[in-house]
């Protein structure tokens, strides 16, 4: 190992932890779950109501949303490696779970970013 | 010596090699709970190419690996993640080498850059830019499998140039 190495490795842990703050820590507890299918919102439910919803996508892809306790889980998914049942549930602004294969991305927003896309629907 | 058929030999052996390595990693339940966050094996076999041979050998096997690998154990969809992620890292690691940089720091760089790609090409297909909440973690993650693949790499390069030597006395 050189020198440069380890500026290297001080540079990249430094970018990655105020990457890391500047995306969650300044984020407080979101009051919305949005669900996106191929980049469109196709709904947004409060967290504080406890609800499962089907996400049934264009090709077929099945995923199962929980919203419980505060949290949002994806329960089950019709995907072969099934990534997005092995997120930990999120409830903190800007969170997301997202299943690669059937393009869908479920985030927690607060109010004012759901208030906007209601304006836009 | 044959020089011809000794490079055809190595290109053999380090194209298996890297085709190999990507189905062991397949094997690897891997589970961080974040796509993408892979140990990268296959990566080695393109460190180490870079040192050993020249940079456009080294390029024809990381390409070949990713097409091979993707074909046999991934889909369209894999191919094109670890083809912009690869490439990405490639071009990266090709610049980096010419640098102060160690095999080591060459090698976290490489993969750095192939999460980079990868999240890239999501952000793409997905359509959202809410993807680069995994950028944090899988920044640190490419650091950690480049510092442990570099270290191998070393290793391997170390030995590599020695048996070179003994071979052309």
């Amino acid at each position: 190992m050189k020198k440069a190495d380890f500026i290297l490795i001080a540079v990249v842990a430094v970018v990655a932890g105020a990457l890391f703050v500047f995306l969650y820590a300044s984020n407080n507890s979101g009051a919305f779950v949005q669900v996106e299918i191929d980049g469109k919102v196709s709904e947004v439910i409060s967290l504080d109501t406890d609800t499962v919803r089907e996400i049934k996508t264009a090709d077929g892809g099945l995923n199962t949303l929980v919203v419980s306790d505060g949290y949002a889980k994806m329960e089950t998914a019709n995907c072969p490696d099934g990534l997005c049942t092995n997120h930990k549930k999120i409830s903190r602004n800007g969170e997301s779970i997202i299943c690669l294969p059937h393009k869908v991305v479920v985030s927690v927003v607060n109010e004012s970013d759901a208030d906007s896309i209601d304006a836009v629907a | 010596m044959n020089n011809k058929a000794k490079k055809t030999a190595l290109f053999g052996m380090m194209v298996a090699l890297a085709f190999i390595f990507s189905y062991l990693e397949s094997l690897i339940p891997f589970d961080f709970a974040i796509p993408g966050v892979k140990l990268g094996l296959a990566n080695l076999v393109v460190v180490t190419a870079l040192y050993i041979m020249k940079p456009r050998e080294a390029f024809v096997i990381a390409v070949i690996r990713i097409f091979l690998a993707g074909l046999t154990f991934g889909n369209v969809y894999s191919i094109a993640y670890s083809l912009c992620g690869g490439l990405l890292s490639f071009a990266v690691m090709w610049l980096a080498k010419k640098t102060k940089l160690s095999v080591i720091g060459v090698s976290m760089l490489g993969g750095i850059c192939h999460n980079i790609g990868q999240i890239a090409v999501a952000a793409v297909v997905m359509g959202t830019v809410r993807i680069v909440y995994y950028l944090p973690v899988l920044l640190i993650s490419g650091l950690v499998t480049g510092l442990l693949l570099g270290v191998v790499a070393k290793l391997v390069i170390n030995r590599f140039e020695k048996i070179m030597r003994t071979d052309c006395r």
